[in-house]
């Protein structure tokens, strides 16, 4: 049982998938200047990496290890053609405004990155349930920046106004750059920052030492 | 000519494929460490791109597009829309180019692939690739535009990730706080850099 709860919240923080293992990054960056767009988007990839990992770690002892990659890219399209048609037809407006990003889905190294690690050593139901984790982790960092862009940068939460803006006679003055591509890279850099200052172990070695100065060297010999 | 020309600039620095759309930004992260192989990388996406947005154009307009198929003169094909089956195709397509690519400069250009390395077969999953053709399908392009949209869209990711490479060349040498080493400031980096790109953002062309 424990193991199957390893599989599931191990991926949230102490492997974040965009935070760690630096998957999956494309998407994360591009969807998440409103709230709506973000939580569909966040459904989307967990759907498609739960089930891609399930059914490939179902065949996994079938495939020959030469077409591997063919057929896990097989099984992955065909899902996100499923999750595109689904979005297509129950959210229109939402489909439309994510527009390539649903395909894009299928190049998402998340998919194929927990594909190859984990779903072709795995039985399926652990698979499953890494998917699901990975899916967690990825919609724990999309949320989070989504939050952030929407609230300051338009002050709504979900398009419902939240902090009163100036402009409809409130206090807020809305801070355009949260709503530009380049705060998303902030805010990721913030978050990676805030996680790895919490969690120590994952804090990536120097290349190189920074040569002690040398007074101190000398007052301390002294 | 005016009009392709305005294409390529504005595939290359506007719309730049990395710092605009976020596109291909696992590879973009993790091979930048070194100028070179960015380098290596970039001229591999440049070609792979050239050659893959016109391929799929043809795939899409002549196969999967609502009447594409009339040219058979097959009444009942002629009425099969099948652009469902885009996502499979485009992405069959690329890593079949990639796969004929790699033979190729292995037998004609063998210094080539040696500088490419591991990388030529990553580029099929690199999302800048299939993003390029998904894009070209999303704004309609013809023939022409999507041989000079595609040369571009390589061309920016190329001019980014040799740029990033360049920066953090550099910035190993500099003391940054603890928890923001690596990929952290890697991000932040990133960010400026895009902000910089922005800023063509008000040429009209």
């Amino acid at each position: 049982m424990s193991a199957f709860k390893e599989a599931l919240l191990d991926p949230v923080f102490n492997n974040n998938p965009v935070a760690l293992q630096i998957l999956g990054i494309c998407s994360a960056l591009a969807v998440t200047s409103n709230l709506n767009t973000t939580i569909v988007m966040c459904i989307a990839l967990t759907t498609v990496v739960a089930f891609s990992n399930l059914f490939i770690a179902m065949v996994r002892n079938y495939l020959p290890n030469s077409i591997r990659i063919i057929a896990q890219m097989i099984i992955i399209a065909s899902l996100v053609i499923l999750v595109d048609q689904v979005l297509k037809a129950f959210a229109f407006e939402i489909s439309k405004q994510l527009s390539v990003f649903v395909g894009l889905i299928i190049t998402n190294c998340i998919v194929m990155g927990r594909a190859e690690a984990f779903a072709m050593k795995n039985p399926p139901l652990p698979s499953f349930l890494d998917g699901i984790g990975n899916g967690l982790g990825y919609s724990v960092v999309l949320l989070t920046v989504g939050t952030v862009r929407e609230l300051f940068g338009a002050g709504s939460l979900f398009g419902v106004e939240v902090l009163p803006v100036a402009a409809n006679g409130g206090w807020y003055v809305p801070n355009g750059l949260m709503l530009l591509p380049p705060s998303a890279f902030f805010l990721i850099g913030f978050f990676i920052w805030a996680l790895r200052t919490w969690k120590k172990n994952q804090v990536e070695e120097r290349e190189f030492k920074l040569a002690p100065q040398m007074s101190n060297t000398h007052q301390e010999a002294s | 000519m005016e009009h392709y020309v305005g294409l390529l600039i504005r595939a290359v620095f506007i719309e730049n494929m990395a710092l605009a759309f976020f596109l291909g930004m696992c590879t973009f992260l993790a091979v930048s460490k070194k100028v070179s192989t960015a380098i290596g990388l970039g001229i591999a996406v440049v070609a792979v791109e050239t050659i893959t947005v016109p391929a799929n154009y043809m795939i899409y307009q002549y196969l999967l597009k609502e009447g594409a198929l009339s040219w058979t003169g097959i009444d009942s094909l002629a009425r099969l829309d099948l652009s469902f089956l885009g996502f499979l195709s485009y992405i069959g397509v690329i890593a079949a180019i990639v796969q004929i690519l790699e033979m190729f400069l292995d037998k004609f250009v063998p210094a080539l692939y040696n500088a490419l390395g591991v990388f030529l077969p990553l580029i099929t999953v690199n999302c800048a690739i299939l993003g390029a053709s998904l894009f070209m399908v999303n704004r309609e392009y013809n023939f022409t535009e999507s041989v000079v949209y595609g040369a571009g869209a390589g061309l920016g990711f190329a001019l980014a990730i040799a740029a990033l490479a360049g920066i953090r060349e550099k910035l190993k040498y500099s003391d940054i706080p603890h928890g923001l080493e690596g990929l952290g400031i890697t991000f932040i980096t990133v960010g400026l850099m895009s902000l910089g790109f922005m800023s063509f953002g008000g040429i009209t062309l």
